[in-house]
Parts: structure tokens; sequence; C-alpha cells
């Protein structure tokens, strides 16, 4: 795929990659956030990563729902959601996307249709599963588009959803972002298999498997998941190969790799090879640099309308345990 | 007034419910085409048809979670245990998903769903199906925890559980399927929160739900006649928890004895116990007491079974050990 060829591909292109630095600039800004104490809790950075979410997001359309990770933000702000209101809920204030009860892990945004980030691994696989379900139940021909890591492929959450999505033939596509360790354990140590999709097999439905380094080769292919669930023909299982360039979380100093391992994924960094690409097709250097500090200029306001945000008053502890009846 | 038994005012509260309101469904196992392993889903496949009364494979983990994902959007399922034993499977997404949902997302992903099915201790099923799990449920904050002992109630309060906005866990008692009782006819529903009378009394107080009634109110009627008058109260509602109702019932007998299915153990009792002492210490006239499950998993031989329960002659022992 790699370079644009027309106008209207370096635009598309354009809009991926301005989402993808987006994204990397929220992660820096995260990192130093958290190192400064300012951000508790968990906090996984998605740097790395950015083209599995960017251009699987990009194949949606507004009315398709999507079912996140605890590595939730670039999912996130893929969908559009707010800089500034996720920041403040990793700040823990009460502008927070969910008003500082959920933190790094738990974004929502029902306007979105952003479902959710969760934090129990593989466990938010049959609510995805239960998302597609109502639209089938509703005819309301929406799809949704699962996130998981390859760590959540062996926990039974996964199999259950597989399954019931399958013999159900629900709108579903399932996404493995495989960035080859479960926190610290490499996928060679815990996986049966070498390629996550290939599981599709157990449960007869279709799958995919490709690398995550090229956005607009993510959102094609996504298209193509995303399209076939639309029309009724039930789920697909699809592994997206990545890496992360950060450890597992912000605790975590990646010890259980080596440098060179790293420094080898950092030559394949989706957004220089986005950039690559857009300088490739003829797109001046300097409008990049242009939108990097428009970006920049963006975090910072994220950060500092974080910072400055109240945090939430302790009347509102007892607030959301139970839902009203009206 | 109509006699029904538990099943099928169970059974009616769902029709009722599932014929004004389309977005509700009922999924399990065997609760479609073998019309429920108890069959409290009786007639419901003919009615409403494969798309609102969904068989499942084995996989409660999995069908709870396309329960509560299904509520995230709108849907109100009702997600069928064919007993609460195997809800363990599925805990993860009743805690961790049902539970939090509505907190974490700060009030964009209200969950509307009724988890039910048999639970309690059954006639001689041993150590794996044999269990009230009250007390873990009732743990939870964002969880409702309801285990009707009557038809009425279970129809009164299935039916406020089906319109709740929030998840419920609502324990039937496996061995009252069969049990009849009068139901009041025409439609009505019966609030959470609100324990039950069964009967009045003067000298101590038993705090009782479910099947344990089965033991409790023979028993009150029994030291009735030795001149021992019980007040017996049905919680009915584990969470939200009646206290006005115990603590107005405790000042007045000025004795408290809690009788439960479950362990002893961190179990529910213990709350309560906790709760009168606290709000109604001034008023006891001696330790409040609980009678439990023994601290052993279920055994089958039915005369270790029958001794490691409630029953109506421990009951009546404590109680005149009480009240003398």
């Amino acid at each position: 795929m790699s370079q644009p060829k027309t106008k209207k591909e370096t635009q598309d292109l354009f809009e991926l990659y301005r989402q993808m630095l987006l994204i990397r600039r929220f992660e820096e800004a995260s990192a130093k956030a958290y190192s400064m104490g300012k951000i508790g809790g968990f906090c996984h950075l998605y740097i790395g990563q950015e083209a599995v979410g960017v251009g699987a997001i990009s194949a949606l359309e507004e009315k398709d729902y999507i079912v996140s990770t605890y590595r939730d933000h670039g999912h996130a702000l893929a969908r559009g959601l707010e800089p500034k209101s996720l920041m403040a809920e990793l700040f823990g204030k009460k502008t927070g996307i969910v008003s500082g009860n959920g933190g790094s892990m738990h974004f929502f945004d029902k306007k979105k249709n952003f479902m959710g980030g969760h934090g129990i691994v593989g466990g938010h696989i049959s609510l995805a599963a239960g998302i597609a379900y109502a639209s089938k139940y509703r005819e309301d021909q929406a799809v949704t588009l699962c996130f998981f890591g390859e760590g959540a492929a062996n926990i039974g959450s996964f199999h259950e959803g597989m399954n019931l999505a399958a013999i159900w033939k629900l709108p579903l596509v399932m996404i493995c972002e495989n960035n080859h360790y479960a926190m610290g354990t490499p996928e060679y140590r815990a996986l049966s298999v070498k390629d996550v999709s290939v599981r599709a097999a157990a449960y007869d439905i279709a799958r995919d498997h490709i690398e995550g380094d090229e956005v607009r080769k993510v959102r094609d292919h996504v298209k193509v998941a995303v399209e076939r669930a639309r029309r009724g023909e039930g789920p697909t299982l699809m592994e997206i190969s990545t890496y992360r360039f950060r450890g597992h979380s912000m605790s975590d100093p990646a010890k259980y790799r080596t440098k060179e391992e790293l420094e080898k994924y950092k030559q394949g960094d989706p957004l220089i090879k986005a950039e690559k690409d857009l300088i490739g097709s003829g797109w001046a250097t300097e409008d990049l640099s242009k939108l990097d500090e428009t970006i920049a200029k963006q975090i910072e306001e994220a950060v500092d309308f974080a910072e400055k945000s109240e945090e939430p008053p302790l009347g509102w502890l007892y607030k959301h345990v139970y839902a009203e009846n009206v | 007034m109509a006699v029904l038994t538990y099943r099928e005012a169970l059974n009616r509260a769902m029709t009722e419910e599932m014929e004004k309101d389309p977005n509700i469904f009922l999924m399990g196992e065997e609760v479609g085409h073998y019309e429920g392993a108890y069959k409290v889903s009786q007639g419901m496949l003919a009615k409403f048809g494969e798309k609102r009364v969904i068989d499942t494979p084995i996989s409660e983990n999995g069908f709870a979670g396309v329960g509560i994902g299904a509520a995230m959007v709108g849907l109100r399922p009702i997600i069928e245990f064919m007993t609460w034993n195997f809800s363990l499977v599925a805990i993860d997404q009743i805690i961790n998903s049902a539970a939090k949902m509505n907190y974490m997302s700060a009030g964009q992903f209200p969950i509307p769903i009724v988890f039910r099915g048999a639970g309690g201790a059954g006639g001689r099923l041993a150590a794996q199906h044999s269990q009230s799990f009250e007390s873990w449920y009732a743990h939870i904050p964002g969880l409702k925890v309801l285990a009707p002992y009557t038809p009425a109630d279970a129809y009164g309060l299935l039916k406020t559980s089906i319109r709740d906005n929030n998840p419920t866990i609502f324990i039937e008692s496996e061995v009252l399927y069969g049990s009849k009782g009068e139901v009041p006819e025409g439609e009505f529903s019966i609030p959470m929160g609100k324990a039950d009378i069964k009967r009045e009394g003067t000298q101590l107080t038993i705090v009782s739900w479910s099947r344990a009634l089965m033991y409790v109110l023979p028993a009150a009627e029994k030291l009735a006649k030795e001149g021992i008058s019980v007040e017996v109260l049905d919680l009915r509602s584990i969470r939200p928890l009646d206290e006005e109702a115990i603590l107005a019932s405790v000042r007045k007998t000025n004795r408290a004895l809690i009788v439960e299915e479950g362990w002893n153990v961190a179990g529910f009792g213990a709350q309560v116990a906790y709760l009168i002492q606290k709000d109604a210490f001034d008023y006891l006239d001696c330790p409040v007491e609980r009678i439990t499950q023994e601290d052993v998993p279920m055994p089958y031989a039915a005369n270790l079974e029958r001794s490691s329960l409630p029953s109506e002659e421990k009951i009546i022992n404590k109680v005149r050990s009480m009240i003398k």
C-alpha cells in the first residue's frame, strides 16, 4: 500500500496521520504527567500501536460501537473523544469524561458509542457480543468493534464470546492487537498458536491477519470485516500485529525484551511510516510540522484544562452506585 | 384470589412484563425448547418466539456478558441461571461488569438486567448444587439482591426487578417452585427494601428469608403453643435492606434471632446482627443469635444434610434458651 496515489488518498492519509499524531502527543504528555505524580493508578500507553486503533476505527460509521480494553486512550481519541475531558479524567477531575470515576482504564462516552475501557483482561469480549446481539435484536445495522490483546485470547470469556457470536451470527468484529507481550509474558510462552486469528477455525467464522504498521491498510482490512458483519454474515476474528514502544504500563521498565528488539520495531514506527508516505506523495514537510504545532498546542491546552479543573465534590462519592428508576 | 405455584407466579410476572415491553427478553440454558430446567418458562417460547426466549449453550460467563452488553444499549434482559451454583463462572461479569458499569461510566450506562434462577439448599444435591449465595452478592455495591418466599412475593418482586434500572440478583428457592400460595388477581408489584411481617409476636423476633422460613414458621407455631410469642420477619429483599422493619420489631420484642440457609462466617445474618446491636442495643434483653447452615460443604447423606441445615428443632431450642 504505502504512498497514496491520488489527492483523495493523500487527504485520507493526512487525517489518519493527524489522529495518530494526536494520540502520540497525548500519550507523551500523559507519561510526563504520570511521572510528575499528577496521574495515579495504572497508565497503559498506546505509543507504537496508533495505526491499529486509528485505522480500525476509521472503518466505522457513527452508529457503530467500540468496546475497548484497559489500554483505551488511543481508541478513545481515534473515536473523536475530546483530549481535554480524557486528560481531565486521567487527572481525576470532575470535568473528566466519567467525572473522575474511572481513570485511565475506564473511558466511556455514550454519545460516541464508545462503550468503555474495561479492566478485566478479556472480560469485555462477551459484553461486545452482547452489544452486537442488541443490534441484531433491533435490526439497527450497527456493527460492534471489539479490541483485545493477545493475552486475552486465552481466557474463557474470549472463547464463550466467540462461540455465541458465531452461533448467532452477530455483527461483531474482533480485533486482536497482538503486541507480543501480555504484560511481561511473550506470546510464545502463552499462546498455543502463532496467529490468534487461526482460532476462527474453531468457531467456523471469517479470519484475517495483517501487520499493523500501515494505517490505511488496517482501515481497508477492517472495512472488509465491518461490511461482512453489516451484511449479516457474522463475526470476524482478526489479528493485527503491532508493538508497544513503552512498557505494559508506566510502572513497567520492560526488562523482558532487548534493546535490539525495540529498535527493530521502532524502525517500523507507524507514525514515521505515514509521515514518509505523506511527504513522498507531494505534501510539503512544512504542513506536517505545522500540524505538529497545532496538536502540541491542543495537548498543552488539555493538560492545562485538566490541571485547572476541580476535583469532584465529595458529595459525588455515592452518585451513580445505582441508576435511578424513573 | 388465585392460588398459584411459585413457578407459575414467576412465569406470570415475566410473561406480563414481556407483553408490555419488547425490549425484554429471556435468555439462558434450556429456557426455550425445554421450557426451563425447573419449568419456570413453560409456554414462553410458544408465546414469544425464539427471538425473545433464547436458548444458550452452556456458557454462563458468555451469556451473562451478552446480557450486560445488551443492557448497555437499552435492552432489558432476564438472564436465567439454571442454578445460582453455576453463576460462579459468571461472577466476573456480574461483579466487574454489571455492578460497576453505571458507576464507572458516571451514569452513562445503567444496566437494567435481572439475573434469576434456583438457589439455596436442594434435596440431597450435595456440595456443588446446594448452596446459598445471597451473602456473596449482597456484598457488592451496585447489585440488588432479592429472595422471595411466597408466590405472591415472587410475582410482585420479579416485576419490580424487571422494571428496575439496576442489575438485580433474584434468587429463587429450588425447593419452593412447587409451593402454592394465594396471589391477588390483577397486576401488582412489591417494592424492594420492604420486609414482610409473616407473623406478629411480642417476645422475640426471628429475621429470615426464602426457604429458611419453612423451618421458622412451623417453629413459631409450636412455640406459640408453649406460650412463647415469636414475631417472624421475612426480609424478601436482602439489598436494599429494610433496616427500619428489623429495628422496629426488635425494639418491640427485645430479642433477635436470625435464621438463614447460608454459612455462618461473613454470612448476611452477621450484617443484620451488627445493625441490631448498633441501633437497638439498649432494647436487647439477650445477645443476638444466629442459626445458619453448618460450616461445611453440603453433604449428600440424608441425615447429614438435615443436620447441617437450620431446622424447626434447632430454632425451637434456640428460642427457648433465649427466652428463659
